[in-house]
């Protein structure tokens, strides 16, 4: 099988994010990391691959910056990638850059394209969804467990409250994963070193902008939310910090 | 083709039975009308439906359109589209709202691109601003939240986050709202996927839903062997250890300790969060609980916003002197 996984690089868990002076959008000199779920989508195209054979193919669209997480892919195991290289692609919605990946892999016959059910930064939850509709291709989301069955697949969807279903699908077929439907491996030293020289496209924003067109929302303003509760913080050293729980525990909290 | 002033809510049923959220998506619409001077109304949607139709008709709504098929009795994002596509091209409301369950994450977004036109995702509130609608939805796990305009003509599609809006505001009309049959014609071969039965997993050995007192970690744990620190303060406290999903994603606690959207839903008297940064589909699974006590090094940290008390700092160090005083207490008691 051919497969085709998209990776968003998003701003670490931990990095402490700031408007920049407009606030118009986030200061961008944070680190990064890979968008966990499509850490899960590139692990799962990376077994298909051991079971089916096939090749392995990643695609971000971002600036330079985000070559990094096709560099990382390419060390666990990727084939090949694509960087959609340009600040364009910052702040897109999702159609436009289910667009611009459409775009950018249009020549390529793929059966299957992974992304992850959600990003981290931007949450839309769309960009998926949005691709399988570009192509024309059948969907399913929030997969947790992809298995080949004859000429399609049989797939585990994660749904509410506890609940999961398996379908069968016909390919080509886009699918977003969630995560935790694998163990995650981590690059070794062979592979990084072997990943300097697999091949890397590069596109820009004038190869795919006809294709994308105008963007349908506009981000008027970003804040930070207004607080809805009144918290009481407390602080000081450990010690401290434990006896002023333990007696709210007590007194307020009445649990001991 | 231009639209007519109508919010139409698809609402979503299993068995006949609305869900929650559809209630709180019409309070939206509701809320939304009262500003814009639209009409609500509403669709349902399945092979048999006139019980919900009959039940959402109690609704101040203008109107209820009921659309079956057999081809509707398992939800299928094909199906789904192939019966709303037509349906909303020939009645252009304004605006369209669902409600932000992983049904309409399934099959919403491509919806609307069918009709070539855009969708703002798990929106919390909303903005009528001059004349123009904005949703707000959180952006960066809940750090920001963004105000956002569509461009172009309507209509326009939003989906609105669980707990965002209030059930039990949906007004009732002052006679139940007309209800209109819509046949679908759903080609079977247009349905390319074939769904089965929904089952859970084998029955759950922990039953966090009676805990009183809950020990919960994130990822702000760090490290596996730290889990045991944890344990040991709920040990303490004499309560249950739970966590995010990340760390059950790991295998450093079983599922059936998850808290959030995809795993318990719990209430109990005292949830300790600890290192979790409060996303959204964590806090849907807690945010019922009585008090909450919530350690995190960020003092920005989303988890804040519906703690109780805020402990700001390293949970390696706090957990730690947080054992020696509880076991210090219950020895006094
Ligand atoms: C469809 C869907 C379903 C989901 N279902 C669930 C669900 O059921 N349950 C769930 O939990 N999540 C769920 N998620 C994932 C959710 O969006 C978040 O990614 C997840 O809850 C984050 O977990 P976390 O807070 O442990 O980790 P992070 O977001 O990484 O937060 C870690 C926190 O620890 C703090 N920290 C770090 N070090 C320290 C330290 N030494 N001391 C104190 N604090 C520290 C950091 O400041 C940070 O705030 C779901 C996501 C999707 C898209
Ligand atoms: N700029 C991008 N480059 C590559 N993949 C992306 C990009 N934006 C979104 N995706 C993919 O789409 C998924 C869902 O993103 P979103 O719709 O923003 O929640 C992500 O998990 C990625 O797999």
């Amino acid at each position: 099988m051919k497969i085709l996984v998209c990776i968003k690089q998003v701003p670490q868990k931990d990095a402490p994010l700031k408007l920049n002076e407009s606030g118009s959008w986030i200061r961008e000199d944070v680190s990064y990391e890979v968008n966990e779920p499509d850490a899960y989508a590139l692990e799962e195209a990376l077994r298909q691959k051991e079971k089916n054979g096939g090749e392995v193919v990643v695609v971000t669209a971002g600036p330079a910056r985000a070559q990094q997480v096709l560099r990382e892919a390419l060390a666990k195991g990727a084939d090949r990638a694509i960087h959609l290289e340009g600040d364009e692609f910052v702040r897109l919605d999702p159609a436009s850059t289910a667009k611009a990946i459409a775009a950018a892999v249009k020549s390529e016959n793929f059966d299957l394209i992974f992304t992850g059910l959600q990003s981290d930064d931007y949450g839309y939850a769309q960009t998926g969804v949005l691709l399988a509709e570009v192509l024309g291709w059948p969907h399913s989301t929030i997969i947790l467990h992809i298995a080949k069955e004859g000429d399609g697949l049989k797939l585990k969807r994660e749904l509410e409250s506890g609940y999961f279903q398996d379908m069968e699908m016909p390919l080509p077929a886009v699918l977003t994963i969630q995560s935790g439907g694998n163990k995650l491996r981590y690059a070794t030293l062979m592979g990084i070193k072997q990943a300097k020289n697999k091949p890397m496209t590069k596109l820009g924003w004038a190869d795919v902008a006809s294709a994308v067109g105008k963007n349908g929302l506009k981000i008027e303003r970003l804040y930070i939310p207004v607080k809805q509760k009144r918290t009481e913080t407390i602080d000081g050293p450990p010690a401290e910090v434990a006896r002023k729980l333990v007696d709210k525990m007590r007194n307020e909290m009445r649990i001991l | 083709m231009s639209a007519r002033g109508v919010i139409l809510v698809i609402t979503e049923q299993r068995e006949g039975k609305l869900n929650r959220v559809s209630y709180e998506t019409i309070t939206a619409a509701q809320k939304i009308a009262a500003e814009t001077g639209w009409s609500v109304e509403a669709v349902v949607m399945g092979a048999q439906v006139s019980v919900a139709a009959g039940e959402i008709a109690a609704k101040k709504l203008e109107k209820v359109y009921q659309i079956h098929s057999p081809a509707l009795g398992q939800y299928t994002a094909d199906g789904y589209i192939a019966a709303l596509k037509p349906f909303l091209a020939e009645k252009l409301p304004s605006l369209v709202l669902f409600p932000h369950t992983y049904q309409v994450r399934d099959f919403a977004p491509k919806l609307a691109l069918a009709l070539d036109r855009p969708l703002i995702s798990d929106a919390v509130s909303y903005k009528y601003e001059s004349g123009k609608l904005l949703f707000t939805r959180q952006m960066f796990q809940g750090k920001f939240v963004a105000d956002v305009s569509f461009s172009g003509e309507p209509p326009y599609f939003a989906t609105v986050q669980a707990g965002s809006f209030r059930a039990d505001q949906a007004e009732n009309g002052p006679a139940p709202a007309p209800i209109e049959t819509v046949h679908a014609i759903i080609e079977n071969s247009s349905i390319r996927v074939k769904p089965h039965e929904m089952y859970k997993e084998a029955k759950q050995a922990v039953d966090l839903t009676q805990a009183e007192i809950i020990v919960s970690v994130g990822r702000g744990i760090k490290e596996q062997k730290n889990i045991e620190m944890a344990a040991k303060l709920a040990e303490a406290l004499g309560g249950e250890l739970a966590a995010s999903r990340p760390i059950c994603d790991a295998g450093w606690l079983p599922i059936e300790r998850q808290i959030g959207s995809s795993g318990q839903t719990v209430s109990p008297k005292l949830y300790l969060a600890l290192g979790i940064s409060g996303a959204i589909q964590h806090l849907v699974g807690m945010k019922g609980s009585r008090s909450v006590i919530a350690v995190n090094k960020d003092p920005e940290a989303p988890i804040f916003d519906i703690a109780d008390v805020a402990v700001v700092g390293n949970l390696l160090e706090i957990v730690p002197a947080l054992i020696e005083e509880v076991k210090k207490a219950k020895a006094e008691a």
